[in-house]
């Protein structure tokens, strides 16, 4: 079943405050394996211009993806989470995210479209800061195969 | 080390990266990204929904693609957009030896306001695995 394109617009209240800690940014370096001391050392992120370490261009999915879940998870929706694959992905940066930072992220559904029968869902995060201020804008589309596909 | 804007034209190639995945490095980044998919772990699964092997998390692979753009211009800092495709997994046998995630890329426009879009190509095993993968790069 397709879903309902009139869910197009629909916005979710702010996600809880994710605190952005030092340890979790060298985490997620490390993961990716990116040596970059402005991830890790607080002086040479200092010498850029950054008050404390930043983290990866790609470490807002973490929270992003959380954010998300209330789209994925919502039950009006009826979204079959086991069809979902990534379609892609854009960030667009206002600032890089800093440890520190307390982060909440407002969800909208931007658009619903169907492509080869498959459901395109596009879903946008806007991330704020605790003052309020535009940090980074995710867009991701999730496209969620055909029901008939399903059980091949 | 900082690149000027003034320095580069369209067509300037970036210091290409080459980036190894194993199967520990997938359960790494699972832990510090939080996406416990596991079609990213788990063989038996990942076969089961008809993949070929355990594929690389897609945010994995877009991550190391833009290390080429980080690491050419220092401080990360300077991407002010970036956005990728996924159009094809990267399989990683449990082998030992993995997959290895080829970078590319180079300089397509300059932009307003010392502004340039590079274009990025990212292979595994000579078959590309992002479209559209580019990013917005301030440079001094």
């Amino acid at each position: 079943m397709a879903l309902d394109p009139s869910f197009i617009g629909r916005s979710y209240p702010p996600t809880e405050p994710y605190e952005v800690g030092r340890e979790k940014i060298r985490e997620f370096a490390i993961a990716i394996g990116d040596a970059n001391p402005a991830y890790t050392d607080a002086e040479a992120a200092k010498a850029l211009g950054h008050p404390d370490v930043i983290a990866p261009p790609t470490f807002p999915f973490v929270i992003t993806y959380r954010a998300a879940g209330q789209v994925v998870e919502d039950p009006e929706l009826g979204l079959d989470f086991t069809r979902v694959v990534h379609g892609d992905q854009k960030f667009a940066y206002t600032r890089p995210v800093r440890a520190g930072d307390r982060l909440s992220v407002a969800v909208t559904i931007d658009n619903i479209k169907s492509l080869a029968g498959n459901d395109v869902l596009t879903v946008r995060g806007e991330v704020t800061d605790a003052t309020g201020e535009h940090v980074v804008t995710s867009v991701m589309t999730l496209v969620a195969r055909a029901a008939d596909e399903a059980g091949e | 080390m900082a690149i000027s804007y003034d320095e580069v034209e369209v067509g300037t190639e970036l210091p290409a990266g080459s980036f190894p995945v194993t199967r520990d490095t997938l359960v790494r980044y699972a832990g510090a990204s939080g996406d416990f998919n596991p079609i990213h772990w788990n063989e038996k699964f990942a076969l089961e929904v008809g993949l070929p092997d355990v594929i690389a998390h897609g945010m994995f692979t877009m991550a190391e693609a833009v290390r080429v753009v980080t690491d050419w211009v220092g401080d990360p800092a300077a991407v002010v957009e970036y956005g990728v495709r996924f159009t094809r997994p990267v399989p990683v046998p449990n082998d030992g030896v993995g997959a290895v995630i080829e970078v590319s890329a180079k300089v397509a426009k300059k932009l307003d306001d010392r502004k340039v879009q590079v274009d990025l190509l990212a292979t595994t095993g000579g078959q590309k695995v992002l479209g559209m993968s580019r990013a917005i790069v301030r440079l001094v």
